[in-house]
């Protein structure tokens, strides 16, 4: 790990104005950062500690009706709190399929959002990656890829995002509140990470130094409680990013879906919003004909960027499944294993 | 130490569990309270006054050579005290390119500026600190000349090899195969496909060396304490007494830290040369390179049945993966030499050189790959005859050893058979696959394999002494890699003094001690527990030999065989009133201890007589969502028979490890080499699946009783790697039950699945 700075700024101003100096990061939990520090992927001059900062960490319930969520909240309180998994039980089921328990305690709101890819050739200091090094070129292509995008990808880089929460999210129309040099704005979350283009080294559409404050979702987001999943592929229960995952939420009235959300993750740069499927789903019936339809719009653009073609069937398979259980109805409480498709066992291990 | 949850465990009433006896009772580990307070010393715990890190520079080309390195940059950076490179490397006694006795590798140590394989050390760098050494080896900024790497199972060049695992014969023929395939009224060609595996011990290689003059203390953890000591010294040139190797705890080990590799030789070289001690611990990622791994296979076989299921021709062929520059050739095909009776038996293996390291022993070298192709194959063969796989397994026992004609010193594998099946209900299991569902509409299927593992000795010393107070120190240099050896190994020294083993003090996993032989094989407890059974009754027959001979003594002229000891006492055989405390009799000779030693090794005799093998049989069950293709193992029944069963508390760990070492092994485990720079790219604990605990299903172990009164005095085989042995077959064969896929290539994953 190469020589830094460490600095931990006692208010948003002056962590903005130490984040924005040139080769500085901000660091939360670390938890993503500082493993590609050590392994020399990134070597940022100056770390900003946020962890610190007041009032960044709480999980408040806004007059509209939405909530408000610090950027400094641990993963793991966000996923316990009582009114917001009640608000959004996807998304707190996919923040518990995410990463392990440990590392749940840990990982903050903010730091979700700006976990850089796990492509290995991202993390691999010695690969060719366009996203780390711009212009270096793209080992992944023609390399070990069975897992890299089928959506949205670009010749310059065919990462996926690994995040679980931001699936979800994006699918409620989360808004991304952002402090910087410049002040105060707010980015739809859909539009906060970008696809790679022929810049895929822009990962986000942060400028310098500006620092995710919170995140808002707003009052239709909690019109989904009682038909909300997230479903989640991967290669082991736990600590385990996702080869597929997806995010189904419904609004059901007298047998008619009035209203759907749906994304994808692991399939893309981004979490995948797919409107094109949700607008199929409005005045349909919530049967497997209707939903597999859908399913087949959320891929129609899906391409294989290497040896991953199977993941476009995957996904659709995934999209299904997860509108099929959404109809089904929100657990009355957090399956053990959550966003399993094994989640059907009765008796005390059933629920976590 | 109290056994604090033996009432949690039913007394197990097993024949071989002898009333006062140490050896049969569930103790909880004697180490368990250190460890789990951080107690317990790990070498890397090591800090000597003084000490310096090393922290080793890797290649990132698997094959070419170093064309530079910045080592004035990485000497500058601030903490940095010293730059090892080939150009500046002191020499060594011995040449690592040269193969040094039966467990030698060849291995690098800055020999010369060849690579061979990525993650190859190419520098050492020393610095005051970790971090300091960290980024001196990355300033080192190597610029290399590359030449194409050979990867995988078309990279390289294929050969003969001359031998495989260590020492074995690589091909091996019984009986006439060809007419044996000719008579077959059915015949199966089938293969498999097994990915290269590392051992990912939790704790990483780490060496602590400090030099005083020419001796050399090193803390490192080993299964090999005598032997390594030995090693190490031959390469420093000094005599195999100065080397003090210390090891008393691994944090895993699973055939890894039974070999020299070259960062433990390059540590030591920098300590020599720096006059201060130095410490160097592996990071994760140089755990796959320098430190071995089990080799991939490609596995060909060909089974003939007659009508009936019955074997005619057992054929199997192994292709496995080696370095360019030593040989391990994982033995699969060797799997099908000892399990079922066939009239005619032929195995063959190739190998193939690619860049990697080179290949190594890893838990159940050999058995678990070629267990797990032969176990498919038999459920094939099963499907093909219509045949219940279980059944099939019985149409095929083997009562005498295929391979040798000899007789099985014990084995009690139809026991395991029956009592497994009835535990897991495979009774009633459709014959076809995709006949069972559970509520939720997941595909649910049984599937069953064999497990073999032989139960070999090796050699091991041991001392007994026993003192006025009436305790003992026993002392041997066994290794405990987590297994229970600290506890095992305790139990069974109490026995041969009959002592309570509260009165045992045991010394263990230094080289000072005596030869405790090598933590390998499964043939550790057998080997160091008679060795340390020997030295105890050695003990009690010179403590009995003063007895019998004092007029003071109660058992004056009883013999030194007419008594027997218990409770620390020695009693009369015949007459029980008749009986006097070790204390009394060493007080009255005027001694303060009486020592014994013992030796642990197998018979020859037996050895030429018996084929000597632990049995079991595993059975699955796997649920698998039919649109998705996920997995879930949903249950493991194990039954093996393993000989005397010293301790069952930790003898049921050591099989659910091997199982869930079997889970891994079927579902989640590959290293994944990027074939353009042979680079692994999943080199980390998040990209290298094992499985979590949310991956592991109800599991039962049942211990099958055995009576072996050949393998050694104490009736002893190994539990250590027989788990994975069946268990990846039958997890393979229940997906297939499920699903009516046959997956060849291992580890199953979802694509594999979903069709």
């Amino acid at each position: 790990m190469n020589l830094f700075d460490y600095v931990r700024p006692a208010s948003v101003a002056e962590a903005v104005a130490a984040g924005s100096q040139p080769g500085a990061a901000y660091l939360a939990a670390g938890t993503n950062l500082l493993d590609l520090m050590k392994g020399g992927a990134l070597r940022p001059g100056r770390l900003v500690d946020v962890t610190r900062l007041p009032g960044l960490d709480r999980i408040e319930t806004l007059a509209d009706g939405g909530m408000r969520i610090g950027a400094m909240v641990r993963n793991a309180d966000l996923a316990r709190d009582p009114a917001f998994a009640a608000a959004y039980p996807a998304v707190a089921e996919a923040l518990l399929s995410g990463a392990s328990p440990q590392l749940r305690n840990a990982a903050t709101v903010g730091g979700n959002l700006m976990q850089h890819t796990r492509c290995a050739y991202f993390h691999d200091a010695a690969s060719a990656c366009n996203r780390r090094d711009p212009g270096a070129g793209c080992d992944a292509r023609g390399g070990e890829n069975r897992n890299h995008a089928v959506l949205g990808w670009s010749d310059a880089c065919i990462a996926t995002h690994p995040s679980d929460f931001c699936v979800p999210l994006v699918a409620l129309d989360a808004v991304v509140e952002i402090e910087g040099p410049d002040g105060r704005r707010d980015v739809a979350l859909e539009d906060f990470h970008r696809l790679p283009g022929t810049t895929p080294e822009r990962e986000t559409v942060l400028r310098a130094g500006e620092l995710i404050t919170a995140l808002r979702l707003p009052p239709e987001a909690g019109g989904f409680r009682t038909h909300a999943r997230y479903l989640k592929l991967r290669e082991r229960t736990s600590f385990a990013f996702a080869i597929v995952s997806a995010a189904a939420m419904l609004r059901i009235e007298g047998g008619t879906i009035q209203s759907a959300r749906l994304a994808l993750g692991g399939v893309a740069a981004k979490p995948w919003r797919a409107k094109a499927a949700e607008e199929l789903l409005i005045g349909a019936a919530p049967t497997v004909e209707s939903f597999a339809t859908a399913a087949e719009a959320a891929l129609t653009e899906a391409m294989p960027s290497g040896d991953n073609a199977y993941k476009i069937e995957l996904a659709k398979r995934v999209l299904k499944c997860a509108l099929l259980l959404a109809a089904d109805g929100t657990p009355r409480r957090m399956p053990a294993l959550p966003a399993s498709v094994f989640n059907f066992d009765t008796g005390c291990h059933s629920h976590a | 130490m109290p056994d604090h949850m033996s009432d949690t465990i039913p007394f197990s009433a097993a024949p071989h569990v002898r009333l006062g006896s140490s050896s049969g009772q569930p103790i909880t580990r004697r180490d368990g309270v250190l460890k789990v307070t951080g107690a317990a010393t790990y070498a890397a715990d090591n800090h000597p006054a003084g000490m310096l890190h090393a922290v080793i520079a890797v290649s990132t080309i698997a094959r070419g050579r170093v064309a530079s390195l910045d080592v004035a940059a990485a000497k500058a950076h601030p903490g940095v005290v010293e730059v090892i490179t080939p150009a500046n490397r002191p020499p060594l006694a011995l040449d690592p390119d040269v193969k040094h006795g039966m467990f030698g590798f060849r291995f690098d140590a800055l020999q010369n500026d060849r690579v061979r394989y990525a993650k190859q050390p190419i520098a050492v760098v020393v610095a005051q600190t970790l971090e300091a050494a960290t980024e001196g080896a990355r300033l080192l900024s190597p610029t290399y000349e590359i030449e194409p790497a050979r990867i995988g199972f078309d990279g390289g060049e294929h050969f003969d090899p001359p031998m495989v695992s260590i020492g074995a014969p690589p091909n091996f023929d019984r009986g006439d195969l060809a007419a044996g395939l000719s008579a077959a009224a059915h015949l199966i060609d089938t293969h498999y496909e097994t990915p290269a595996q590392y051992h990912n011990a939790m704790e990483p290689h780490a060496i602590v060396a400090e030099w005083d003059s020419d001796r050399l203390t090193i803390d490192t953890p080993n299964q090999a304490i005598v032997m390594m000591r030995g090693a190490f010294a031959e390469f420093f040139d000094v005599p195999a007494e100065n080397v003090h190797l210390r090891s008393p705890f691994l944090g895993g080990g699973f055939g890894s830290k039974a070999i020299m590799a070259g960062p433990h030789i390059l540590c030591i070289l920098a300590a020599r040369m720096l006059r201060r001690p130095v410490k160097l611990v592996l990071p994760r990622d140089q755990m796959y390179g320098p430190v071995g791994h089990r080799g991939a296979t490609q596995q060909h076989l060909r089974l003939g049945l007659d009508a009936e299921g019955r074997l005619t021709a057992l054929e199997h062929h192994a292709l496995a993966t080696t370095s360019s520059f030593d040989d391990f050739i994982e033995a699969a095909a060797n799997a099908s030499h000892n399990l079922y009776a066939s009239p005619a038996i032929s195995t063959r293996h190739r190998a193939v050189r690619v860049d990697i390291g080179t290949p190594g022993p890893m838990r159940a070298p050999g058995e678990a790959s070629g267990s797990a192709a032969l176990e498919c194959a038999l459920d094939e063969a099963a499907a093909a005859c219509g045949i219940d796989p279980l059944e099939m397994r019985l149409r095929n026992y083997a009562d005498i050893d295929p391979a040798t004609g000899r007789p099985y010193s014990a084995k009690a594998l139809r026991a395991c058979y029956a009592q497994g099946a009835e535990r897991f209900g495979w009774a009633g299991r459709p014959l076809a696959p995709r006949q069972m569902r559970c509520d939720a509409g997941h595909l649910i299927g049984w599937g069953m394999g064999s497990a073999l593992f032989p139960a070999p000795m090796f050699q091991a010393e041991a001392r007994a002494t026993l003192r006025a107070d009436g305790t003992a120190l026993v002392e041997t240099a066994g290794a405990d890699m987590g297994q229970g050896a600290w506890t095992v190994l305790a139990q069974i020294a109490a026995d041969g003094l009959g002592l309570d083993i509260e009165k045992i003090e045991f010394r263990s996993g230094s080289s000072d001690l005596p030869d405790g032989g090598v933590a390998g094989g499964s043939g550790h407890t057998a080997t160091a527990g008679s060795a340390l059974h020997n030295a105890g009754t050695d003990a009690i027959a010179k403590l009995a030999e003063i007895a019998a001979n004092d007029p003071a003594s109660p058992l004056f002229g009883t013999g030194n065989a007419g008594v027997e000891a218990r409770n620390g006492r020695l009693y009369h055989r015949s007459d029980r009133s008749r009986s006097e405390s070790y204390g009394d009799i060493l007080a009255r000779a005027g001694l303060a201890t009486i020592e014994g030693n013992g030796k642990g090794g197998r018979d020859p005799a037996a050895a030429e007589a018996r084929a000597m093998f632990s049995h079991g049989a595993v059975f699955a069950e796997v649920k698998v969502d039919p649109d998705l293709g996920q997995v879930r193992v949903t249950r493991l029944v194990g039954a093996f028979a393993a000989g005397r069963i010293i301790n069952p508390r930790l003898a049921r760990s050591q099989l659910y490890g091997g199982m869930i070492w079997g889970l891994s092994f079927a579902l989640h485990e590959e290293a994944i080499h990027d074939r353009r720079s042979g680079r692994i790219i999943n080199a980390d604990l998040a990209g290298y699946h094992i499985p979590v605990h949310a991956d592991i299903p109800e599991m039962e172990a049942l211990l099958i009783d055995e009576d072996d009164p050949y393998v050694n005095g104490l009736g002893i085989k190994g539990v250590g790697e027989i788990g994975i042995t069946g268990t990846v077959g039958a997890i393979a064969n229940a997906i297939w039950h499920a699903t009516g896929v046959r997956v060849r290539r291992f580890p199953i994953r979802i694509e594999d699945l979903i069709g």
